[in-house]
């Protein structure tokens, strides 16, 4: 059973993301003082390997499950099911998984 | 003549300082439009006295639907300033903002006429999603005790007389048409409690995709007349069809 499945990912990646979005927004809080570049953000997380895992753990969370809520979203705004639809939020999903692990490899 | 009535005084309800209630009746079918009435308001007077007022007394071609008047049948539904509601137990003064009533025919069912809804799609869900009781083969092991977690899960949701009034408070349902509604899946929970039924497996399948069309907001728990809690009932199948999907515990039931 498909939605069954997907029902609970989506609860379980909620799970994990909820405690990591207030760690998120906490430390944007705390580092948006030292204004907001790539470079004084990496001075401060590079070689950790807390904070790699932190947003590794977070994107992979993120990618499973903003995909599922947004299949639920077109489907119900946009009248798109099928097939179509399940590839599209898979590649959707993929195209997260990559850009936010990118991030992620220039940390670690 | 003011009329005036002490009790919705004290209670501070919304009493209007005129004796005479303006209300705003949809008229025709689907692309009918708002017609304005002007109704005597009396003391402990209902909607659908209002709307019971406008046929007798002003357009007898006013279509709407009632049988009961106390709150047992259902079948006086309508939406009041927004709110689908049994216009039977809704006091005017309830509903009424600063002496204005607006009362249409239910949403997301066909409107035949005025403010009679036809109630085919959501009786047709129904009767799709098999949500009737199917005797077992053999009597539950143990006599089925009232106070046992699965028949108080059952009797939380027992009470549903099928008025559609969460149907039509349903965004769900508003959004998507394949989406059985709230009313069919809290029967199924009902029945999937039901340790005399012999067909969990089945009820669980019916409810299978359906249940997660659900967006958990609510509209139904706010809106029941009878003050049940689909939405809890919808949570308990997504659990138990997921169980299922796991392949844990299906026709065998937990003593």
């Amino acid at each position: 059973m498909k939605e069954a499945w997907l029902f609970a990912a989506q609860r379980l990646s909620a799970m994990v993301l909820a405690p990591l979005v207030l760690l998120h927004l906490g430390t944007v809080l705390y580092a948006v003082r030292g204004g907001l570049s790539a470079d004084e953000i990496l001075s401060r997380t590079e070689g950790s390997l807390f904070w790699g895992a932190v947003y590794g753990l977070f994107v992979l969370a993120a990618a499973v499950h903003a995909p599922i809520g947004l299949r639920a979203v077109l489907s119900e705004w946009c009248r798109w099911r099928g097939a179509g639809l399940d590839i599209a939020m898979g590649l959707f999903g993929l195209l997260l998984l990559a850009l936010g692990l990118r991030a992620v490899m220039a940390v670690l | 003549m003011k009329r005036t009535c002490p009790r919705l005084v004290e209670t501070g309800y919304d009493e209007p300082a005129m004796a005479v209630l303006e209300v705003e009746i949809w008229r025709g079918g689907e692309d009918g439009a708002w017609r304005r009435y002007s109704v005597p308001h009396e003391a402990n007077q209902t909607v659908l006295d209002v709307v019971t007022h406008v046929q007798r007394h002003i357009d007898p071609s006013l279509a709407y639907r009632f049988a009961c008047r106390v709150g047992m049948c259902g079948s006086c539904a309508m939406t009041v300033n927004g709110r689908p509601r049994w216009t039977c137990r809704t006091h005017v003064s309830l509903a009424a903002r600063k002496g204005r009533v607006r009362i249409g025919p239910l949403r997301n069912l066909p409107v035949i006429r005025d403010l009679a809804v036809d109630m085919a799609p959501f009786f047709e869900k129904w009767r799709d999603a098999e949500a009737r009781f199917v005797p077992a083969a053999e009597p539950p092991d143990a006599p089925v005790r009232p106070d046992e977690p699965e028949r108080k899960a059952a009797d939380a949701g027992i009470e549903c007389i099928n008025c559609a009034v969460c149907y039509a408070a349903c965004d769900s349902v508003a959004w998507n048409p394949d989406y059985p509604g709230p009313a069919v899946l809290n029967r199924l929970w009902t029945l999937v409690n039901d340790r005399r039924d012999g067909d969990r497996d089945g009820h669980l399948d019916a409810a299978g995709a359906g249940c997660h069309l659900c967006r958990s907001h609510q509209e139904c728990a706010n809106a029941c007349p009878t003050g049940l809690n689909p939405t809890a009932a919808i949570a308990g199948l997504k659990r138990e069809v997921f169980r299922r999907a796991l392949g844990g515990r299906t026709r065998e039931r937990q003593q």
